[in-house]
């Protein structure tokens, strides 16, 4: 079975994942309570999705 | 009918993924509203609109074929007795998904699938008919516009005259838009009403087919 040769260097490991990046979350405004959600899902903080609420779908401290 | 699924099958096989859409459906059936992952919710859509559509058919062999797959026959009877009736208005469209974010334990992106049992709003309705409206005289303006251009031949038939009455408002209003592009259009447009009037003159017979009309 073929294997590598040579041990992976330090610098080309850390220059590997240096390019592991992640992206910030889009959020929008919910138009209900004006807190941060994620757009087409339901608010986290008062739980409405167009017009109609949900209470599953409301997250406190705990539930994260 | 829904196309057929590519990729893995929930659960362990095809039978489980069988059991698990059909327990899925039968609690959907049951309490209108249910929340789980949004694949399973996914996949649930399809088939718990084919077996509403089953449930406004409404006769026994339509009730047979529900029960193959959601074998509760309270369940069923609900189905047929509370949730067709409240449908019967609507083609098509009897469940939401909302999704509502990711679970805690293994942040998978749950939803909540629910029957959608509220009348068609009358608003909505009437902005349906609106669009489907406009939709028509879109067609009927490309159609309209020919005889309108040569009135002198005479050959404007009865069908097209009622057509053009019954959406009278919408070509008027279209129409205020029209007439600037009508005078520079006319002139290119005299060419096409002798065959397209030619068409419609073949089969004066259907007299109250509005579709024909608008295709012709």
């Amino acid at each position: 079975m073929a294997v590598p040769k040579r041990k992976t260097s330090r610098s080309n490991t850390r220059s590997r994942r240096a390019n592991w990046k992640t992206t910030a979350t889009t959020l929008t405004s919910c138009p209900q309570c004006s807190a941060p959600k994620q757009p087409h899902i339901a608010c986290p903080s008062c739980g409405t999705y167009a017009g109609r609420h949900y209470d599953v779908a409301e997250r406190s401290e705990h539930q994260g | 009918m829904p196309t057929p699924t590519k990729g893995p099958r929930l659960g362990g096989g095809p039978a489980h993924e069988r059991l698990i859409l059909a327990n899925l459906a039968t609690s959907l059936f049951e309490h209108d509203q249910i929340t789980t992952t949004t694949a399973k919710a996914k996949r649930l859509r399809p088939l718990a609109e084919r077996l509403v559509t089953f449930a406004k058919r409404g006769d026994l062999h339509a009730r047979r074929r529900v029960l193959t797959v959601v074998r509760d026959k309270g369940v069923v009877h609900r189905l047929f007795t509370e949730i067709a009736p409240d449908m019967a208005d609507r083609q098509g469209g009897y469940t939401r998904i909302t999704k509502i974010g990711n679970r805690k334990g293994d942040n998978a992106p749950m939803a909540v699938i629910e029957l959608v049992r509220e009348p068609l709003s009358a608003k909505k309705a009437t902005v349906a008919e609106a669009e489907a409206a406009t939709k028509r005289s879109a067609k009927t303006k490309k159609v309209g516009k020919s005889p309108a251009a040569s009135k002198s031949e005479a050959a404007v038939s009865t069908t097209e005259a009622d057509a053009a009455v019954d959406d009278a408002p919408i070509v008027g209003s279209a129409g205020s838009e029209a007439p600037l592009v009508d005078a520079t259009e006319a002139e290119v447009l005299v060419a096409d009403p002798a065959g397209a009037e030619g068409v419609v003159l073949q089969d004066p017979d259907d007299e109250a087919d509005d579709t024909s009309n608008t295709k012709a």
